[in-house]
């Protein structure tokens, strides 16, 4: 018998279809530094257009640090700062000159814990689009709909947009908030552990609304569950110790990854 | 093991306990390849007999493997290497019970061979062939005990020297046919004696390309070496070149 038959069928990125792949973000370089400690290392990666990337790595390796920088979140603390470059369709976001509001209006994020505003459903969509955009009331209305139905989440909603957005269950409370993010039209979504305080059929309904999503945006997701690392994305970053070990195509780094590092990582032989 | 323990003990358990069943089913493949070719030299019924009962012993480890390897996977969602492990695992597992089914069928053709006495020179062929069989088994269980890929590439060489041997047990059989007729019978259950062996080897290499995969990740990038393909005896080989 052939040995093709364990072969995984790559459809999506197969090294041909590498090269008509897009870089929606480079990251050059980069270092950050909380004070004195550097907690990224000479970090390099790209984020491809219309792909989903998934950085993974123990607690403490900086994948979140990773997601911060790039929609420039530690701009809200003092002594923490980056190095290098992160281009976004060729322009640097770390130049001070960087306007934050349509950085983050461009780069959305949703977070691990689910964070409504305690305010209606209706307003919690409404209100990141009014700061944005000026819309007349039909449209605002037809906005937030559609917001609602990307997130998958109209159906459960619809007749009671006046609720409390914080009486939702976890999961709707976590679609919400991806509706919200999806609201303002987004180029890339920064997912930061959408899922860990999700029962799976929530998880389910993320990991389903990720797939449809990366038609239009550009993904990424910070995870410790490897398995949905797995399954969603298309490429897998590995972290550790604030350095980049291993980037590469998610079928393969879950297979058979290059690194010992990886491996012993995601095989559950760490430390 | 080569590789560091797992942080939940419990798992390196399971996966050492599918590399010892397949070890034990190695094991029993190889002593039913033994028994079924001495029964054949001796023209040992009794032996015949105890080998076409012996299979059932493999089939049952086979389950049993196929049953701890589903397990395994729905418990620990295995990556990487443990799932190759697993996958191998469940693949020699595979390869082994055919390699038994193959060793029982020659069981079946020594109780229907019944009085007859085929030349022992004739035997001694068939014989050589097992002797090759079993040492290309041997090795390539070896190098799974030992995750040693340069063992099992050595019997993933070594298959050429089976085949070669298969097509001249063949040419000698086929003369002995065409000497007196009488001869058909015995001839023709002793050709797929060969036959059986030759798969055997087959599978032997199959194994090996699974502990490749195994230890490297990926499959094989080179084709098998292959006998001489142009005579009439390479279609006798041809379900097992695949």
């Amino acid at each position: 018998m052939s040995m093709a038959a364990f072969t995984v069928p790559s459809v999506a990125h197969a090294p041909s279809d590498r090269n008509s792949l897009d870089e929606k973000i480079s990251v050059r370089d980069l270092d950050f530094f909380y004070g004195d400690h550097r907690a990224l290392k000479s970090i390099n990666v790209p984020l491809y257009r219309g792909k989903v990337t998934a950085f993974i790595g123990p607690s403490g390796c900086g994948k979140s640090t990773l997601l911060r920088v790039l929609n420039r979140m530690y701009d809200l603390y003092p002594n923490q700062r980056a190095t290098g470059e992160v281009l976004l369709d060729g322009e640097n976001i770390l130049d001070p000159a960087q306007d934050l509001n349509l950085l983050r209006a461009r780069i959305g994020m949703v977070f691990q814990k689910p964070t409504p505003f305690p305010m209606t459903i209706y307003e919690n969509i409404a209100f990141g689009l009014r700061l944005y955009e000026k819309l007349p009331k039909s449209e605002l209305d037809d906005r937030v709909k559609h917001a609602l139905e990307r997130a998958a989440l109209w159906n459960e909603v619809k007749d009671k947009l006046g609720a409390n957005g914080q009486s939702l269950s976890g999961g709707q409370q976590q679609r919400l908030c991806i509706a919200r993010t999806v609201a303002v039209k987004p180029e890339v979504i920064l997912f930061d552990e959408p899922c860990s305080a999700l029962d799976p059929i929530s998880t389910a309904k993320i990991e389903e609304l990720i797939d449809e999503l990366k038609e239009d945006y550009t993904i990424t997701i910070v995870t410790h569950n490897m398995q949905q690392a797995a399954r969603v994305s298309d490429f897998t970053a590995f972290m550790y110790l604030g350095e980049l070990v291993e980037y590469g195509d998610t079928t393969k780094m879950f297979t058979s990854p290059s690194d010992r590092r990886t491996q012993d990582y995601i095989t559950g032989r760490f430390g | 093991m080569m590789n560091d323990p797992h942080t939940a003990k419990a798992f390196d358990n399971d996966l050492q306990d599918l590399a010892r069943m397949v070890a034990e089913m190695g094991g029993l493949a190889e002593k039913q390849i033994n028994e079924a070719v001495s029964a054949l030299a001796r023209r040992d019924a009794t032996l015949a007999q105890r080998v076409t009962t012996g299979d059932a012993a493999i089939d049952a480890l086979q389950r049993e493997i196929e049953e701890r390897a589903v397990l395994t996977i729905a418990r620990r969602q295995p990556m990487a290497v443990d799932l190759r492990e697993i996958v191998g695992a469940l693949r020699l597992a595979n390869d082994l019970e055919r390699i038994g089914d193959l060793a029982k069928n020659i069981g079946k053709r020594v109780l229907a061979l019944n009085g007859e006495f085929p030349p022992p020179k004739l035997i001694r062929g068939v014989e050589h062939m097992a002797d090759l069989v079993l040492g290309q088994l041997k090795t390539v269980l070896d190098s799974y005990a030992q995750r040693d890929l340069s063992k099992a590439m050595v019997v993933w060489r070594g298959d050429e020297e089976i085949d070669a041997m298969t097509t001249s047990v063949f040419r000698e059989l086929l003369t002995y046919m065409m000497e007196d007729p009488r001869n058909i019978t015995f001839c023709i259950h002793l050709l797929f004696c060969a036959k059986n062996i030759e798969r055997m080897g087959d599978h032997a290499t199959n194994i090996a390309e699974t502990i490749h995969y195994i230890v490297e990740g990926k499959p094989m990038a080179d084709k098998r070496p292959k006998g001489d393909d142009t005579t009439a005896f390479a279609a006798l080989r041809a379900a097992g070149d695949r």
